[in-house]
This record gives structure tokens, C-alpha cells and sequence, in this order.
């Protein structure tokens, strides 16, 4: 081949790799990003059905209750306005406590109920998810006598 | 008055680094040889006054002087000597002194180990190494001062978070930031060469010891994280694709890449341009890794106090850095050229191959990171990226590269034909073929990923095995030839057996755990993969600075006893923070890993209990080490020894001149 042959040949593989990587990133992107919604806008329909999302908020104080077997939880995730009941299998993590900040990842389900395949509590005791500090701003922000409360 | 000492160190060591920041480089731009044989002094002038800061630092813990307010926040009375000290790096101000100590001590090392270098590359380099200190000492003292004061001082201190609490985040740190900021020498080389107008390869060949060294930390420092991640965040897993683990993984590809391009530029003169650039990006996405871990950007165990003023700081700094090398890369590389004629398939064009994926790897992990970062700027709401994105953007860009490496080594530079290179290896690809394909048949569970990675795993062996044979089986005697190969040859070898070996792991970790999470009366048993868990219940326990239970986990396997396992779970005193400690039997070919999750009310002495088995989880470090192992063995090759006789400028001119 003639160096300007290899140069455009050069040339083609990469313009070539470099599309397929945008594709894969971007195919890979849409398949797996997950939206955050707040529990208010859960409750609005406003979530996508068959697909799995978050939703942030507070452990409703006294909703969490243990199944028999343990190991299934019952909770509430709260934005102080609307609450969505949340059910979950398996162990959680160390700092999931009623009254703190919690972010659940899952399905919500014909019955309303979110079935979670993910519950995150963060790493440090005063630490709230981002998406549950944005959850009760907006709650209080649509509804300021809540925020008096 | 020890606390005013470290502060009044800092500021002396800041502006010795604005000296060296700038005197050496004015000094080498006018061929001032005064001003250029300062800039030893001056890099050990910071680097004595570095040490007195963090000695201070160390004392003010050791001695739980808790009217340093840092010191308060991260330290506590209880907490035994050992994490005192690391609890230096524990917090947001500390782990910055750290990073400054750490660069300047890199920068005492280039100006030992740079006595064969022309005078005006070595000012050049110290040079920028200095103006790197000015931003982080400015940084310091401007937003996070570790020596600040609390007046009156509290009684006691806050205590260090109980997940740093752990023998592997007192190394953890230290580890990584060798690697991250030693790829600050690389840059500072690439950015001398372009200030000099002169890339050649002798500019290659100084930098790639420095290179690898860092390239061996940061490999460590990685590898260290992920094992902790391991054991002490009781989940089991090995990497979570968290925001602050991309952030030292981008750095890693890209180090990895210039590793690589460095070797291409050495030997053959060719890449130049790339191999500047690859060397620019990688210290930026290492100062972007600091930015993002540490401005608060990303909550997460990593990220402390969120402060604007300091994103704000550092973002700035960033932007200098970057702008100002690329600027002078626009400015100077249209002069560097080409370097040596390679052909469509050849040593160079299987490197370039790899190190174009290497980069569109570490770009779509860039994407990964701060894709919700910007949609959350723009507006659009918040969201994440989960590991399913990176494994299916990593996977496909991992597979073709791992086939090259394999090809890599048996290639000859400028010109192979593709026909012939296909028979040398045909047997190599058929035998890892078949041994990937009957292998999970053997293992239990057959399923395409399991026998992909088996493959690309048995491929890099495999070829490896075919190259060692060319090269050391012959007619001449076989001691001799073994020996007549080059340390660093061994070294690429080993490296990559280390990626195979970490392949395995990853593949059979993930293809044959077992994962129960059970609800466990005293006495009850579960089986999982073959072994017999019994619970004899949870005991009371009291720690240095907590207390907590412990739990008694008898394992058997067809009756017999294999070893009992003790879980933990802890509630710190100080910050009444839980922790799960699992217990974990390790073991060549499986992991038993026990966490015990949280008592069931109601019940007598229940628990909600986790039980895996992890097999060849250990070989993914297993292959991390080696890979360090691998690199350590490169430098430690005859070619960059430091205190040869040969003068290593004069062999550098003589390549020069080669290869013009």
C-alpha cells in the first residue's frame, strides 16, 4: 500500500472504532440509566410502569415491620407529603433506620407497592442521598404547611 | 505551638515551590545555568518542609491534641495509636497534606535520580512539578488548613469513621496517592519535552521507569481499595462501579495506555504526539479524580465536607493545568512529527490498537461517572448509572483488546504478515478454545460468558507459553538463552499472567458464587455449595472503642470440620455508628464469607444471616499483584538502572541520533 492508502486506511479504522464505542456507550446508557422520581410524583403516575427506577425519601417513622421469616421488610419511603410502601427481601444495610434518608431501587407494581431489588443507606451517619434531601425539598417547597409542621 | 510549626512549614514550602515553579524554567528558557541548578535545592527544601507539616500533623494526633480542629473532627482518645496516624489521611485536610508530601516526594526523587540528565530537562521537569505544589500548598492554605485551630479546644474528638477503622485503609491511601500523583512525573517530562521543543527517545526512555512506578502503586493502590471493599463493607462484592472507584480506574486505563505508547516511542520513535498526550490526560484525570473525590461532587465513604469554595478552587486548577499543557502541546507538537513508519499490521499498530481501546475504555467510564453529574447541572433531573452500563460497555471493548495482547508480544515491529502470524498461533487459540469450552462442563455450570472469559483468560496463557518457547527453546544452551532475555521481557510476561490470572477470578467469582441470605435460629444449618453452615448463636463483645456481638458460624463439608467462623457486628461508641465485620475463611480456589445482618426481633436469639461462597475471588488481587510484580521487574531492568557506569545521556544521544 501507498502511505496515503495506509494514512485514509488509518483513518477509516478509526473513525470506525470510535463509532461503534458511541454506539455501545450510548445504547448502553439508555438501556441502564435509572430515573430517580420522589414519592409524590410515584404517587402522580408519574413513574414509568414495567421498568425499574429510584425513589428517595425518609423511612416513614413506624412503618418498617419484619416478616416472619425475617428476612422481608415492609417499609414506607416518605417525602412528608406522600407515601409509597416499599417491600424487600434480603438483608439491609447498617444505617437504614426509620427517620433517616434512604433510596430505593425497583418496580412499583399494579398493587402500588414498590418491589425493591436495592435499598442504599449511605456511608456516614449525617450523610442524606442526594435524592432524598431533593425529595423533602420539593415536598416542602409544593406544600409549605408541611414544612411548618 | 507544634500546630504553628506545621502551618508556618506549609507556607515556606509553598513558596519554595513557586520558586521552583518558576526560577528553573526562566533559567532553562534563557540557558541560565545558575538558575537552573537551583531547582535541586529548592526540591529539597520543600521536601524537608513538607515533612516537618505532616510530622506536626502526625503529633497533633498522636498526642490528641484536640484543639486542632482537624484533629477533632477525625480523632478520638479511644481510638487505638494506629489509626490515629492514619486518621491523618482520614478526613478532606489531611489526605491534601498527604497528596502535597506525596508530590514532594517525587520531586526529591527526580532530583536524585536525574544526575545523567542534561541540565535544562531536569530544571524543566522539577519545574513543573513545582508549579503542581503551588496549587495544591495554595489550595491548602487558602481553603483547608489542617493546622486550624479550635478555640476553646473540645474535651474529646469526633472519632475516625469506623469503615476507615481497618488495617487496609491505613496502606489504601498512601498506595493510590504514590500512583496518582506519581504520574505527575510523567507529565512533568512530557511538559518538559514540549518547553524544550525536544521529543526523542531518550525523553521516552526517561520517563518510562518513573512511568511504571507509579503505574505499580496506583495498580496496589487499586487493588488494596477493592480488597477492602471486600471485607469490610459486608457485602461481598469487589467493585461497585462507585463514582470514586471510576475515578482512580480512568487514570489506571490511561497510565496503562502510556505505559504502552512510552514502550512504542522508545523503541521505534513513533507516537509521540499520542504518547504527550496520554501523558497529559492521565495526570488530569488524576487531578480530576482528587476533584471529584474530594470537592464533595460525589457523596460517598471518600468525599468529606462539601464546600464550593474548594470545588470552585480546584475545578480552577484543573482548568490551569489542562489549558496550559494542551496549549503548549497545540503550540510545540506540529514540530514533534511522526517518529517511525509502521505498517497496518504490525507491533506498532497492534500497540496503537490497544491503547485506542485502553483510552475508549477509560472515556466511556469518564461518560459513566459524570453523565448524571451534568444532566443533574443541566436540569433534567437526577439519575444514575449502574454497573450494568459499565459491564456492557466494558466487556466489548475489553474482549478485542485482550486478543491483541495476546498477539501483541509475538508480532515484529514495522511489518508482520497477517497469514503467518495466524499459523504461529493457531494451536494457542484452538488448545485455550477447547480448554475454555470443556472447562465449565467440569466446573458444574456451562454458560457463554463463563466460557468467554475462560478463553480470553487461557489466550493471554497460552501465547504467552508459545513466545516463552520461541525465545528460550532452541539449539543454544537453554540456561544461556534464559538468561540473555531481558528482565523487563519477563516483566510484560508476568504482567500480563497477572491479567489472565485476574480474568479467571473475575470470571468464576461471577459465574459460580452463591449468595443466601437466610433467617438463622441458634443451631439451624444451610447448606450452600457443597458446605454446612451452623449458627451457634451471637455473644456479647466489648472493642477498644465499641461493642457489639459476635457470632459463631460452625462450616463442615460431608461431615467434616472445616473452620468456624466469627461475623461481627459493631456499634462504635464515639459515633454509635453500626458496622458489619464479616468473617471470611480464604482460600485458593473459594472464599466462605459469613456477615450477619441484624437480629430478628421476636424471636430467641434469631438473625438474619449472609452466607456466600466465593470462588477464585482471590485470584482477582492475585492478578493484581502480580501485574505490580510484573512492573517492578520492567525498571528493574539493566537498560534504566540509575547508577550504571555507562552515562545514560551519552547511550540516549547515540539512539538520537539513530533514530533521525
Amino acid at each position: 500500500m501507498k502511505p496515503r492508502q495506509k494514512r485514509v486506511m488509518f483513518i477509516l479504522v478509526g473513525i470506525a472504532a470510535v463509532g461503534l464505542a458511541v454506539g455501545l456507550v450510548l445504547n448502553a446508557l439508555d438501556k441502564n440509566v435509572s430515573l430517580y422520581f420522589t414519592p409524590t410524583q410515584v404517587f402522580n403516575d408519574e413513574a414509568p410502569h414495567g421498568r425499574s427506577f429510584r425513589i428517595g425519601g425518609l423511612v416513614e417513622e413506624g412503618s418498617v415491620q419484619r416478616e416472619a421469616d425475617g428476612l422481608t421488610v415492609n417499609f414506607a419511603i416518605t417525602d412528608t407529603s406522600k407515601r409509597i410502601p416499599v417491600v424487600y427481601k434480603g438483608i439491609l444495610p447498617d444505617l437504614f433506620k426509620e427517620g433517616k434518608g434512604v433510596v430505593a431501587q425497583g418496580k412499583v407494581g399494579p398493587d402500588g407497592i414498590m418491589h425493591a431489588d436495592e435499598v442504599l443507606a449511605k456511608h456516614d451517619e449525617n450523610y442524606m442521598p442526594p435524592e432524598a434531601a431533593d425529595a423533602l425539598k420539593k415536598a416542602a417547597s409544593a406544600n409549605p404547611a408541611v414544612e411548618s409542621k | 505551638m507544634i500546630p504553628e510549626i506545621g502551618h508556618f512549614s506549609l507556607i515556606v514550602a509553598l513558596f519554595l515551590a513557586a520558586c521552583l515553579g518558576l526560577l528553573p524554567i526562566i533559567g532553562a528558557a534563557r540557558n541560565d545555568a545558575v538558575l537552573m541548578a537551583i531547582a535541586r535545592p529548592l526540591a529539597r527544601g520543600q521536601f524537608v518542609f513538607l515533612t516537618i507539616a505532616l510530622g506536626c500533623l502526625v503529633y497533633a494526633f498522636v498526642s490528641n491534641d484536640f484543639s486542632v480542629l482537624y484533629v477533632a473532627q477525625h480523632s478520638n482518645s479511644q481510638l487505638p495509636v494506629v489509626y490515629r496516624i492514619s486518621a491523618v489521611w482520614g478526613g478532606h485536610e489531611g489526605s491534601l497534606l498527604l497528596w502535597a508530601f506525596i508530590l514532594g516526594a517525587w520531586t526529591l526523587a527526580v532530583a536524585i535520580y536525574s544526575r545523567h540528565l542534561p541540565d535544562e530537562m531536569v530544571a524543566r521537569v522539577l519545574g513543573v512539578m513545582g508549579f503542581v505544589a503551588v496549587g495544591f500548598l495554595l489550595f491548602m492554605l487558602l481553603t483547608s488548613n489542617p493546622f486550624d485551630r479550635l478555640l476553646p479546644a473540645a474535651a474529646d474528638g469526633r472519632d475516625l469513621n469506623p469503615l476507615l477503622q481497618d488495617p487496609g485503609l491505613v496502606i489504601h491511601p498512601p498506595m493510590l496517592y504514590m500512583g496518582y500523583v506519581g504520574f505527575s512525573v510523567a507529565f512533568a517530562f512530557a511538559l518538559a519535552a514540549l518547553l524544550g521543543g525536544k521529543l526523542d527517545t531518550t525523553w521516552a526512555r526517561w520517563s518510562r521507569p518513573w512511568t511504571t512506578v507509579a503505574w505499580v502503586f496506583m495498580t496496589l493502590g487499586i487493588a488494596l481499595g477493592s480488597w477492602w471493599a471486600y471485607y469490610e463493607l459486608g457485602w461481598g462484592g469487589w467493585w461497585f462501579w462507585d463514582p470514586v472507584e471510576n475515578a482512580s480506574l480512568m487514570p489506571w486505563l490511561l497510565g496503562t495506555a502510556l505505559m504502552h505508547s512510552l514502550a512504542v516511542t522508545e523503541k521505534r520513535g513513533a507516537f509521540k504526539s499520542w504518547t504527550v498526550l496520554l501523558a497529559i490526560a492521565a495526570f488530569s484525570l488524576s487531578l480530576l479524580g482528587t476533584f471529584l473525590v474530594r470537592s464533595g461532587v460525589l457523596t460517598s465513604v471518600h468525599s468529606f465536607a462539601a464546600d464550593p469554595k474548594r470545588g470552585i478552587f480546584i475545578l480552577s486548577f484543573l482548568v490551569v493545568v489542562i489549558g496550559v499543557s494542551l496549549l503548549l502541546f497545540a503550540w510545540r507538537a506540529p514540530k514533534v512529527g511522526l517518529g517511525g513508519k509502521f505498517d497496518i499490521l504490525s507491533r506498532e499498530s497492534l500497540l496503537l490498537s490497544n491503547n485506542v481501546l485502553l483510552s475508549v475504555a477509560a472515556a466511556s467510564v469518564f461518560i459513566g461517572t459524570l453523565y448524571p453529574l451534568f444532566m443533574d447541572a443541566l436540569g433534567f433531573g437526577k439519575l444514575s448509572v449502574g454497573p450494568p452500563y459499565f459491564h456492557a460497555v466494558f466487556v466489548p471493548l475489553m474482549v478485542p483488546m485482550i486478543l491483541m495482547m495476546g498477539l501483541g508480544p509475538l508480532a515484529r515491529w514495522k511489518k508482520i504478515g497477517g497469514l503467518e502470524l495466524a499459523k504461529r498461533v493457531r494451536w494457542a487459540f484452538l488448545s485455550a478454545l477447547v480448554i475454555a469450552l470443556m472447562l465449565p462442563f467440569v466446573m458444574g455450570t456451562w454458560t457463554a460468558m463463563i466460557a468467554l472469559g475462560l478463553l480470553l483468560a487461557f489466550w493471554i496463557i497460552a501465547t504467552m507459553l508459545l513466545g516463552l518457547r520461541d525465545r528460550l527453546l532452541g539449539r543454544s544452551d537453554f540456561l544461556q538463552r534464559v538468561r540473555n532475555q531481558s528482565l523487563s521481557y519477563y516483566g510484560m510476561q508476568l504482567a500480563h499472567l497477572g491479567v489472565a490470572v485476574f480474568i479467571i477470578g473475575v470470571t468464576l467469582v461471577k459465574g459460580y458464587e452463591t449468595e443466601r441470605d437466610v433467617r438463622m435460629d441458634v443451631g439451624d444449618t444451610v447448606s450452600a455449595g457443597g458446605y454446612v453452615f451452623r449458627f451457634d448463636g451471637v455473644r456479647e463483645i466489648e472493642g477498644p472503642n465499641y461493642i457489639g456481638g459476635r457470632g459463631h458460624v460452625v462450616v463442615t463439608k460431608d461431615g467434616q470440620a472445616v473452620t468456624e467462623l466469627y461475623p461481627e457486628k459493631r456499634q462504635y461508641n464515639v459515633s454509635g455508628m453500626p458496622m458489619t465485620e464479616a468473617a471470611i475463611r480464604t482460600g485458593l480456589l473459594r472464599d466462605l464469607y459469613v456477615s450477619l445482618g441484624e437480629p430478628i426481633p421476636g424471636s430467641d436469639g434469631a438473625w438474619a444471616v449472609r452466607i456466600y461462597i466465593k470462588p477464585f475471588v482471590d485470584w482477582i488481587w492475585a492478578g493484581c499483584v502480580l501485574m505490580a510484580l510484573g512492573g517492578i521487574l520492567a525498571i528493574s531492568d539493566r537498560r534504566y538502572r540509575i547508577h550504571s557506569k555507562r552515562s545514560g545521556a551519552k547511550l540516549g544521544n547515540v539512539l538520537e541520533e539513530k533514530t533521525a
